[in-house]
């Protein structure tokens, strides 16, 4: 559904989104983690045509956003990091004006108008003016914005950021319904949040890509590991079999290779170092230990940017919140 | 063009739902009120004093009355178009609402068709409270209604002009105050510029009077309605959309 090979985007000489590439199935929930300022936003602007890319391809629904933009853009939603409204109109006003400009075609406008406004909850808010709206309610009118066209893709840049906790937890499970009829992409720097919505998981760090997997896979590969590089002159040798039986490895996968030069990922128990036992099982094997370093990027550290823990919001401050929308209401 | 409309509506809505509309049509039509009653009183003693000398009856209501009137109102729009379109791009650019603009199923054009048709809204709904001056004269006098029809065409295509510019303008900043006060500058020069032509030689007189974009609206004011002044305008007005259409997709790829 969505296919994006080699992006690049650089501002002037910073380049904040490097060769990035994956791909979304139909109906999946991907997630794309990473730490502030790491291109998350900045990917996520080039597939919904917003900017264009420097270099690279994506294609949105079978569409490119580049060569067929106006198309690939009636079967997309965006929910940007601020909900885009007009703070001079009233709900309903809103969602009609970006029903007309999304396409909708005017006999079913104001049936979908309905059927999203009671999907995000925000029926009761219908006549408001969205400049008065709390920061939640902002937030479900801006998704309501996505959802109007009923897109194939929906794309969400931090939706839940800047939301009470039951809030959060509300729009995490409206997410979760829209999965199967919507392609979803979202983009957070929560862990916990990626494991609880999304089925896979594109971690970015200063625009690279860093991994793709599962967040179970993920989050096992984090507690109990760590990863180091090796580069071995072969010589035709099974070295892979002889890295895997070296006691405290986990896994061993071959990351390049060049002229019978071999690279290799081992991942170790935590807090183990076998830096000692990896280099005299490939030196006492006769093979060439060339390089021997901790992955550049390892998971952890990028993990260690991220916010691990969910805000910890005092129950008192939320019912405060309430209160507050009670009397806004 | 449902879209063009959509985001006209939009726009011409959101100087409504603000005090911006109101403030800027009861400006426009108290000063353009101002300087009827002065002109008209003027064109009153006028004609009183041609009818005791022997002249005339009736003084030509066209050439005294319309088009001095014309030449200051065009100041007013001078004016007041920098306040019209200050707002425009740098509004959406600041609050982030250009995301959706830029995201939705619109190309570039019609946005900026959207924005150009709203402004032109607001403007001709300021032009639209002045005819009732105009209706007095028809009520107390016999003036004739072609010379007054094309001074308001001329005054459109003026104000189209000056739209079409400030939208440019407001596409290039965030900031509301540097975007109106570059048109105004820009307007003013545009204004001006004759001045440069009048102690410099007759060619050079003859380039800056062709871009002074007052001069080509003598002969609306007068009742001529001259292709050369119609197409200077209308390819002023298309010149600046075009400014606007390259200056958005720029902006894309500036990010």
């Amino acid at each position: 559904m969505i296919e994006v090979k080699n992006l690049t985007k650089r501002y002037g000489r910073f380049t904040a989104v490097d060769d990035v590439s994956f791909r979304v199935e139909r109906g999946e929930i991907l997630g794309f983690l990473g730490p502030n300022g790491a291109g998350k936003t900045t990917t996520m602007r080039i597939l919904t045509g917003y900017m264009p890319a420097t270099e690279g391809t994506a294609r949105v629904a079978d569409f490119d956003v580049f060569e067929q933009p106006v198309e690939a853009k009636r079967r997309t939603g965006y929910l940007p990091e601020t909900p885009p409204l007009y703070p001079d109109m009233s709900v309903l006003e809103y969602l009609r004006f970006v029903a007309k400009i999304k396409g909708v075609p005017s006999a079913e406008r104001r049936q979908r108008i309905q059927s999203v406004m009671e999907r995000t909850r925000i029926s009761d808010m219908a006549n408001r003016l969205c400049g008065n709206l709390s920061k939640g309610y902002k937030q479900r009118v801006g998704l309501a914005q996505a959802l109007i066209h009923n897109p194939d893709v929906l794309i969400l840049d931090e939706p839940t950021a800047g939301l009470d906790p039951k809030q959060i937890i509300e729009t995490r499970q409206l997410i979760k319904d829209l999965a199967g009829d919507h392609t979803i992409v979202l983009s957070t720097h929560i862990l916990p949040e990626v494991s609880q919505t999304c089925q896979r998981v594109v971690i970015i760090a200063k625009g690279k890509v860093v991994a793709v997997d599962t967040p179970d896979n993920l989050t096992a590969r984090l507690q109990g590991s760590e990863t180091l590089y090796l580069q071995v002159d072969t010589n035709g040798g099974d070295v892979a079999a002889a890295l895997a039986a070296t006691s405290g490895v986990i896994r061993v996968a071959e990351a390049d290779r060049k002229n019978g030069v071999v690279g290799y990922e081992v991942e170790s128990e935590r807090g183990r170092d076998i830096r000692r036992d990896l280099a005299r099982t490939v030196v006492g094997s006769g093979w060439g230990l060339l390089e021997l370093r901790p992955t550049r990027i390892s998971l952890e550290e990028i993990f260690l940017k991220l916010t691990t823990v969910e805000a910890d919001n005092a129950p008192a401050e939320q019912n405060e919140t309430d209160q507050q929308m009670v009397a806004n209401g | 063009m449902g879209n063009v409309l959509a985001i006209a509506h939009k726009e011409l809505r959101s100087y409504f739902v603000s005090p911006i509309a109101y403030v800027i049509i009861g400006g426009f039509a108290f000063l353009y009120g101002y300087f009827f009653i002065a002109i008209l009183s003027f064109f009153v003693r006028q004609s009183m004093q041609m009818i005791q000398m022997g002249g005339p009856p009736t003084a030509n209501i066209n050439e005294m009355m319309i088009r001095p009137l014309m030449q200051n109102v065009t100041v007013l729009v001078l004016f007041v178009m920098p306040m019209i379109t200050m707002r425009t791009y740098s509004e959406e650019k600041r609050s982030g609402t250009i995301e959706l603009l830029l995201t939705s199923p619109l190309t570039d054009v019609q946005i900026v068709l959207g924005k150009f048709l709203g402004a032109m809204a607001l403007y001709g709904v300021m032009l639209a409270v002045t005819l009732i001056h105009v209706a007095i004269l028809f009520f107390y006098g016999t003036p004739e209604w072609k010379p007054i029809a094309t001074a308001y065409l001329g005054l459109l295509l003026l104000g189209g002009s000056f739209i079409s510019l400030g939208l440019f303008i407001s596409s290039l900043t965030k900031n509301q105050i540097v975007a109106a006060m570059i048109t105004f500058a820009v307007f003013l020069f545009l204004w001006i510029i004759t001045w440069i032509g009048q102690v410099s030689g007759p060619t050079v007189g003859g380039i800056t009077s062709y871009l002074s974009i007052i001069d080509h609206g003598e002969d609306f004011w007068k009742g001529v309605i001259d292709t050369t002044h119609l197409i200077y305008y209308l390819s002023f007005i298309s010149f600046g959309l075009f400014l606007t259409v390259r200056s958005v997709d720029s902006e894309r790829w500036r990010g």
